[in-house]
Formats: structure tokens, sequence, C-alpha cells
């Protein structure tokens, strides 16, 4: 029998679990078949897929089967599954098997999902275009000699071709949003703190947050709730008393849009303005009032970014020390065999962004990088708040131009670097943000997606949620 | 920024790298700092610290597992083992 997987839902999908239109065993058989190699969205394909969906099909049978039990998740190779290869895109964990689940995880399996395998990403999360992993460039669905964005291209890509009805990502600068909006998907970042990510290879600590990518607002918001909440292995986690309290807020009548029409004016492409319009307009359709802001430092957003990520990611990759676990490759004594491991094991933009942070973060440029670009961030963010005093959200493209070719802005960082300028604001300032695909744009005979960025205010999911279901409706 | 720098920078974030990749480098680092430096056009005034009530976020140790029960796992990923030991070369 077949499946229609382009149409398919996770609530669909349970229906027909429990009502017998199919098992959890055919669901998992049908992505599998699906999966093109050729694009290379997965690192590892699990080889116990079956099995965890054998597992899912007893829950069915028992009558303890819940809404996410049987629905098949890719999962970014950078979040960790138990005994599975979990790699992060580098040589340096090439043949690491994780020893323990992340929280999110943990909390999937809990409710029987079948996890199909580890997708590909920029190595450690530095990218924004799945083409600085070590394990080979992920192509776009749309067109395969373009980039399917990064660095949680393999995720987008899975989602976008139904190699899988969900996935999780990492965000720590746009790295979620940026591909689902290259290939067509809906992808969040949730607010700092509201998911843990224990478990997950750390890039930028102050930054990081683990989400989904689905094909609509109900797939991804049903896996977000499942995946959020207080976790006590991550301190950062936030309390579910002060989320639930932030929560009540969200008034269902929310209808003033904001846009930044001062940071929407240079390098974008034409089209990617027209499509804007388009979606402001869809708005004023639906009843919403539009009304233009002033965010004075926004445009220094990314600039921070470049300063802040390196320097946290510097820390963080410091324990990729060839000791532990990982990979090893010895010198004449300590110090060699710390200098080759991590000269070998590191691509060279994992290196180029540990030289730029210990550049940053040593005597002498702190005060100048660091430190400025601390209390800029703190800027932004004052005034990112200040400006939900008057709107109920705001919208951006979700980037500057549709996906670009393999291979274009590899020799230029910056080039690479400017690819996240829309999305890197909602990771500095902490608060969610979504992409939902926008329409589609033809370049060289290809139809290329999309698409539309909306940010709210801490907390408030149900609202990004809610008024992304209008506009996509 | 010169190579000597790339070079020091390297060795203080345990790099090894070839003299052919100390250059690019050196050009790349350029043109990044040339970018993040316009955050210097921006008057911030002092960096005032605020955290709020400062709360202890360390777990207690009251969640503690029979002992051995990771072991073989963790000792599975470590490159070199002795008799259970990580093994690494000589420190002192």
């Amino acid at each position: 029998m077949k499946i229609d997987l382009e149409n398919l839902t996770i609530k669909k999908a349970h229906e027909a679990m429990k009502n017998g239109g199919f098992s959890a065993r055919e669901l998992a058989q049908a992505y599998l078949n699906n999966i093109d190699k050729d694009l290379n969205a997965f690192i590892v394909v699990f080889d116990d897929v079956l099995e965890q969906a054998d597992e899912a099909d007893k829950r069915f049978k028992d009558g303890t089967a819940e809404l996410l039990t049987g629905i098949p998740i890719a999962v970014k190779n950078n979040i960790l599954i138990k005994g599975k290869k979990t790699t992060a895109g580098s040589k340096i964990l090439e043949n690491y098997k994780a020893t323990y689940d992340a929280t999110v995880i943990k909390r999937l399996k809990e409710k029987g999902v079948v996890f199909i395998g580890g997708t590909n990403l920029d190595e450690f999360a530095m990218g924004s275009s799945t083409e600085n992993s070590a394990f080979g460039v992920t192509k776009n669905p749309h067109d395969k000699t373009r980039v399917p964005g990064g660095s949680s291209g393999g995720s987008a890509v899975a989602v976008a071709s139904n190699y899988a009805l969900v996935a999780l990502g990492s965000e720590t600068g746009g790295s979620i949003r940026q591909p689902a909006s290259f290939c067509g998907v809906v992808g969040l970042k949730s607010t700092y703190g509201a998911v843990s990510r224990y478990g997950a290879a750390a890039l930028g600590s102050s930054l990081d947050q683990i989400s989904p990518l689905g094909k609509n607002i109900e797939d991804v918001e049903i896996v977000f709730d499942c995946i959020k909440g207080e976790d006590k292995m991550d301190s950062t986690s936030i309390p579910d008393k002060i989320y639930k309290e932030a929560e009540k807020d969200v008034n269902e009548n929310k209808k003033i849009i904001g846009i930044p029409r001062h940071f929407l004016k240079e390098g974008i492409d034409k089209e990617v303005l027209e499509n804007f319009e388009n979606s402001v307009n869809k708005f004023k359709e639906l009843g919403y009032k539009i009304k233009e802001i002033e965010l004075p430092n926004i445009e220094y957003s990314l600039a921070i970014y470049y300063i802040l990520m390196p320097s946290e990611a510097s820390t963080n990759l410091a324990r990729y020390d060839g000791m532990r676990f990982g990979f090893l490759k010895e010198g004449e004594n300590l110090l060699g065999d710390y200098m080759k491991t991590k000269g070998e094991g590191f691509g060279k933009e994992v290196r180029r962004r540990i030289i730029l942070g210990t550049y940053v973060l040593s005597a002498g440029y702190y005060d100048a990088y660091y430190n400025k670009a601390q209390v800029l961030r703190k800027m932004i963010r004052k005034e990112i708040l200040k400006a939900f005093e008057n709107v109920d959200a705001i919208i951006t493209p979700t980037t500057p131009t549709p996906a670009f070719k393999i291979g274009e802005r590899t020799k230029d960082p910056v080039q690479m670097y400017l690819a996240d300028i829309f999305t890197v604001p909602a990771n500095i300032t902490n608060i969610p943000a979504i992409s939902i695909p926008s329409g589609f744009v033809n370049m060289d005979g290809k139809e290329l997606p999309l698409g539309l960025q909306i940010m709210t205010p801490h907390m408030q999911e149900k609202l990004l949620f809610k008024i992304s279901r209008e506009v996509l409706s | 920024m010169e190579i000597k720098d790339i070079e020091n920078l390297a060795k203080l974030s345990r790099i090894e790298l070839s003299d052919d990749e100390k250059k690019e480098l050196l050009g790349e680092m350029d043109s990044i700092l040339g970018f993040v430096e316009q955050i210097q056009k921006v008057e911030t005034g002092e960096n005032v610290s605020e955290a709020g009530d400062l709360v202890n976020v360390m777990r207690s140790d009251e969640d503690t597992h029979e002992s051995g029960v990771f072991t073989d796992d963790i000792l599975a990923e470590v490159p070199k083992v002795e008799n259970g030991f990580v093994k690494v070369k000589k420190i002192l």
C-alpha cells in the first residue's frame, strides 16, 4: 500500500496507526524507501529503525500509544542518542557513539517515536550551507546545484524530501530558520531556555537552542510541546512556573505587526523584498495592523554575533582533546597529542572560529571586542523589548537571498556569514522566532522557496504559532 | 595581525597549522575583524552588570547512581585505555 507522505501530518499518521490504516513499521519503511542518498541528508541512517517501529506498534496494540508514538523523526547529528554514532559533522567525532541520551531524546523516546537517522550538518553547527561537514555537502532538493542552508541542512532536507515526518535541529544564529527557508519547510527557534540543551554538542552556550522543523505549524508545535520544559541537567532551562506565567499574557486578539524597514534596505534580493511585500499584504487582508518600527542598533547584530559565538565556541571546543573520547592523533608528547588531534580532527571553519575566539578573548582585545559586544547585545535586547510594547510581533524575510550555489560563498567567510543577517537578532536577544514558507522565486528555471520570519516576545511561542497558522491558512 | 600572531593564537588554542593555512587564516582574520570592527562606531558607555538575584544553579549530589554503571560505555569511547584507566602521555 502507498502512504501519501507528502500530505501526512502527525495527527493523520496517528489516526492511521490507531485505526489500522497502516502500521508504524509500514510508515517507517515508507520513509526509508524514500531516502535519496544523492542528496546526502543523513550522516547515518539507523539500523534499528524497523525494530523501533515494532515497539511503537506494540504500544498501539496494548493501548499505551500516544500522539507521537511511531512518528518518524530525523535528528541533527549533534544531538546525542545513546549507542548511536553522533559525529557533530566532524572528523574528531567520526567514530563516537553517544554514551547517554540528550534530554530532548529522552522525552521523545518516552513517547515512542521512531528515530530514522542522524542528519548532516556543518561541523559543530558552524556554517550556513552544510558545506562545512566532514561528511560531504547536502544538496537542496529544489535544485541540486544549490545548498540546503545550514547548519541544520540535513534536517531541513529530510523534512522537505519526506525522509522523516519531522526533524530536530539546533540553532545558534539561524541554523534552523535559514535552512527551513531555503528548503521550503517550517523551522522554529524557541526562546533561549525553553528547551534543554543537555546532550547537544555545545557551540555558543549563551545562544544555543534545540528546536523542531516540520511541514506545518501543528507538527512543529506538537514536537516543541514534547521537548520543552525545565530540566535539572541544563541550568539555563526556564522553570515551568515562569513559562506558564508568561503564557498567561498571550492574548488571542494580538494583531499588530512591526516591520523594521530601515533594516531591510541593503543586500537583499529584489525578489525577496517583493515576496516579503506579498506577505505584508496577506497580514493586512487578515486584519492585522502594520506598524513601522525602529531598532537603532539591530544592524550590528551580526558583528556582535561573530564576536560572541567564536568566543564561546573556542571555550566549548577545548574539550575535544583526544583523551577521553573521539579522534586521537598522537604527537611526540602530550602537547603534540593536543596539537595534532585538533589540527587534523577539526575542519577549516572550526579552526578559523577557535582562532578568532581566542583572539577576541585575549588580553588587550577583550574590552574592545568581547565586552563591547556584550554591552551592545544588551542594548539591542532593550530596543527589541521596547518595540514589543507597541507591536505584538515583528516580521522580516528569513534570509536576504534564496538558496545560493554550492561553492559560491566558501572562499569568503564574511559573505557566508551574511546569510544569517536577519536570523541572528533573535538569537542574541533570546526571543523565539519562526520561519514559514512564503512562496517561490524562479532562478535559472528552478523554483526556489523563500521564507518569512516572525518573532514574538520571550516565551510567547503560542502567539508565534497562532500568527503563523493564520498567515499560512 | 601578522603571521606570528596567528602562530601564537594557534599555539594557545593547541591547533597545529600548516604554513599555507597560516597565510590563508591571516587574510581571513583581517577580513572578519574588518567586518566586526563596525561595533566600535557605537557609543555604548560602560558595561554595567545586570545580574538579578543570584541563585546557585549547581545540582546537588543527591541523585547519585550506582558506582560503575556507566564505566564500560564511557571507556569504550576512550582512545587509549589501560586497566580501566584513561591513558595519556607523561604530564611532567
